[in-house]
C-alpha cells in the first residue's frame, strides 16, 4: 500500500484534501454548492480538449475551469443563477464528451476524468498541483475578511465597500483553480463530494470559523486517506468511497446537531417545569 | 486493445437505407427506423421535460433536478449490470432519490442545497462503482458512454409503449396537482395559508420530476438530461411571464431542439471526410444553450408588455 507508485497517490490526495477542506468551507458557507459542482466540469472539457489538440493537460484544465467560472459569474448576474449554472454544466460535459469521442482511448478516458484515477498520478504532476494549491490557499487567506463578511452579511459588506459581485467572481475563480488541479486525481464529479461533505460536517460540530476550517481539513484528509486505502485493498474505484464516506460524515454531522438540539430542548423544558 | 467506437453515438447502422438525396435531410433520414423511434421518443420526452421544467425553474429547483439526473445515472448503471433496460433504473432510482431528498430537505434554501449536494455526491460515487463493475464484467462495452451521454438511435421499438406510459404518468401528476402546485411555486406562504399541504405537493412534484429526468436520461444521457429539463423552460420564462404561454413555448422549444438535434446528428455523419458522427446529445445541449443566451437579449424581452416584465422581475428576484 505504501510502495513507490503509491507514494504519489498519497501525496497528491493529501494536497487535494487540504485544498478541498479550506475552499469547501466557504462553498458551504456561501451556499454555492451548485457552482462548485458545475465548475469542475469545465475542467473536464478542458482536459478533453487538451487531449485532442495535444496541449498540456494542466493548462487546458486551468484555462477552461476559470472560463467556466467567469461565464457562470457573468451570466448568473443577468438571469437566474441556478439555471445558468445548470446549462453551463451540461454544455461543458457535452463539449468534453465530443472532444473525447475524437480520441481512441475514449471510454477509459471519460471514466477517469469524470470519476478519478488517483493511481495514475506521475511525479511531474505533483509540483503544479502543489503550486496551484498554495496559490488558492494564499488567495483565501488574502480575501479572508471580505470573503467572510460578504458570505455572512452581504448587506453590511456592501456598506463597508466590499462588492458582493466582485467577491463572488474572485471566489468562483478560486474554486475553479482548486478544482481544476484536482480533476485528474479525483475526477470532475467527485471533487464536489469532497468540497461539500467534510466542511458541512465540520460546521455542525463548531460555529467558530477557524476551528471549522481546521476540522474540515481533518475530515477531508480522513475521507481521502481511507478512500485510498479501501480502494487499494478492494480494487474498487476510489470515487465510490470518497462519495460514500463524505455522505456518512455529513450524516454524522446532522445526527450530532439533532442530538444536541434535542438535549437543549429537554434541558429547557425541565427548567421551565422546575420554575 | 483496438479502438472500438460503439455505433450508438453515430448512425453507422443506417448507412445503406434510403436513396433520398437532399441537402438538409441526408440520404435515408425519413426511411430509417431508428430515426422514427428517436423522433417519437425524443418528442414525448421533450414535452414532458418542458412542462415539468417550467415548474422546476419557477420553484428554483434546478439543482434538485440536476441531482436527480445523477441519482438516475447510478440507477441506469445498476440496471445495466442486471441486464435490465436502463430506463427502469433511471426512473426507479430517481423516484427513491426524490423521496429521500424531499424527506431530508430543509425548507431553507441553503440547507436544501447542501442536502441535495450530498445525495448528488453519494450517488455519483455509486455510479462510479456500478459503471466500473459494468465495464469490468465484460460484454457491456459502451456502458459508460451509453448511460452518461445517451443513445437515442439505439433505443428498441419495444421501449416506446413504456416511454409513453411514463410520460402520461408524469403529465398526469402535474395536471392533477396543477393549481396547488402553481400556488406553492409562486409563494409557499400563500399556499400554506390556503391549506395546501406543501410536503405532499412537493413530494408529488419531485416524483413527476424523477420520471421526467428518467425519460430524458434515456434520450440525451443521464448527466446531460438537465439540459432538456431546464433549458427550454428557462428560455420560455424569459420570453413570457404568462404561464400558459410559457408552457407552450417551452414545449415547442424542447421538441424543436430535440428533433433538430436528431437531424443534425444524422447529417453530421456525412460532414467532412472522417465519417464520424457527432452525438445527438451534443447538438441538443448546444442548441438549448444558444437559445437561452439569445432569449436574454433585450430585443426579445421588449416584446413582453410592461406589466408582464414587472411580474417577471418579481419572479426572478
Amino acid at each position: 500500500m505504501f510502495s513507490d507508485f503509491m507514494v504519489n497517490a498519497w501525496t497528491i490526495a493529501t494536497v487535494v484534501a487540504v485544498i478541498a477542506g479550506i475552499v469547501g468551507f466557504f462553498v458551504v458557507l456561501r451556499g454555492s454548492a451548485f457552482p462548485a459542482h458545475a465548475i469542475p466540469n469545465g475542467a473536464f472539457a478542458g482536459a478533453a480538449a487538451a487531449n485532442v489538440f495535444g496541449l498540456s493537460t494542466l493548462l487546458g484544465l486551468g484555462v477552461c475551469a476559470v472560463l467556466a467560472a467567469l461565464g457562470i459569474g457573468v451570466l448568473g448576474r443577468r438571469g437566474r443563477q441556478d439555471v445558468v449554472t445548470a446549462l453551463a454544466l451540461v454544455l461543458m460535459l457535452a463539449i468534453g464528451a465530443v472532444f473525447l469521442s475524437r480520441s481512441s482511448e475514449y471510454e477509459p478516458q471519460i471514466y477517469s476524468l469524470l470519476f478519478g484515477e488517483v493511481l495514475g498520478v506521475s511525479t511531474t504532476e505533483i509540483l503544479p498541483v502543489v503550486a496551484v494549491g498554495l496559490v488558492c490557499i494564499a488567495a483565501v487567506a488574502f480575501l479572508y475578511r471580505p470573503l467572510m463578511l460578504s458570505s455572512i452579511l452581504p448587506e453590511i459588506g456592501e456598506a463597508k465597500g466590499v462588492s458582493a459581485h466582485r467577491i463572488e467572481m474572485a471566489f468562483l475563480v478560486i474554486v475553479a483553480l482548486a478544482t481544476a488541479m484536482t480533476v485528474p486525481v479525483v475526477g470532475a464529479l467527485l471533487i464536489f463530494s469532497l468540497m461539500i461533505g467534510p466542511p458541512a460536517a465540520a460546521r455542525s460540530f463548531t460555529d467558530r470559523p477557524p476551528l471549522a476550517i481546521l476540522l474540515s481539513i481533518a475530515i477531508a484528509l480522513i475521507t481521502v486517506w481511507s478512500a485510498i486505502a479501501i480502494s487499494y485493498l478492494s480494487n474498487w474505484p476510489i470515487g465510490f468511497f470518497v462519495g460514500a464516506i463524505s455522505a456518512v460524515c455529513y450524516g454524522i454531522g446532522r445526527g450530532w446537531v439533532a442530538v444536541r438540539r434535542g438535549k437543549a430542548v429537554r434541558v429547557a423544558t425541565r427548567r421551565r417545569l422546575a420554575v | 486493445m483496438p479502438p472500438t467506437r460503439p455505433t450508438s453515438w453515430s448512425v453507422q447502422a443506417d448507412l445503406s437505407m434510403g436513396q433520398l438525396v437532399n441537402w438538409i435531410f441526408e440520404p435515408g433520414f425519413f426511411a430509417s427506423q431508428p430515426v422514427h423511434v428517436a423522433i417519437l421518443i425524443g418528442g414525448a420526452t421533450a414535452i414532458v421535460s418542458a412542462i415539468v421544467g417550467v415548474f422546476t425553474v419557477m420553484r428554483g429547483q434546478s439543482f434538485a433536478g440536476h441531482a436527480l439526473t445523477d441519482v438516475s445515472t447510478a440507477g441506469g448503471s445498476g440496471a445495466f449490470l442486471l441486464g435490465l433496460s436502463p430506463l427502469f433504473g433511471f426512473v426507479g432510482f430517481g423516484m427513491v432519490g426524490a423521496c429521500v431528498m424531499e424527506l431530508i430537505g430543509i425548507r431553507r434554501v441553503r440547507g436544501r442545497d447542501l442536502a441535495t449536494g450530498i445525495i448528488l455526491g453519494a450517488s455519483i460515487g455509486l455510479a462510479a462503482l456500478l459503471l466500473y463493475l459494468d465495464t469490468s464484467s465484460g460484454a457491456t462495452t459502451g456502458a459508460t458512454q451509453q448511460i452518461l451521454f445517451g443513445s437515442i438511435f439505439t433505443i428498441e421499438t419495444s421501449t416506446i409503449p413504456i416511454v409513453i406510459s411514463f410520460s402520461v404518468i408524469a403529465l398526469g401528476i402535474i395536471v392533477a396537482i396543477y393549481r396547488p402546485l402553481l400556488l406553492s411555486s409562486v409563494s409557499n406562504d400563500i399556499a400554506a395559508a390556503k391549506g395546501v399541504s406543501l410536503r405532499l405537493i412537493g413530494l408529488l412534484f419531485m416524483l413527476a420530476l424523477a420520471v421526467s429526468v428518467g425519460l430524458s436520461s434515456l434520450t440525451i444521457g443521464a448527466i446531460l438530461s438537465t439540459a432538456l429539463l431546464v433549458g427550454p423552460a428557462a428560455t420560455a420564462l424569459r420570453v413570457t411571464a404568462r404561464l400558459g404561454v410559457a408552457l407552450i413555448v417551452a414545449c415547442v422549444i424542447g421538441v424543436g431542439v430535440t428533433w433538430l438535434g436528431v437531424l443534425l446528428a444524422y447529417d453530421s455523419y456525412y460532414w467532412g471526410s472522417s465519417r464520424q458522427g457527432f452525438p445527438v446529445s451534443f447538438f441538443i445541449v448546444a442548441l438549448v444553450f444558444v437559445l437561452y443566451l439569445i432569449s436574454g437579449f433585450s430585443g426579445i424581452r421588449a416584446v413582453t408588455s410592461r406589466r408582464e416584465r414587472a411580474v417577471l422581475q418579481g419572479a426572478e428576484a
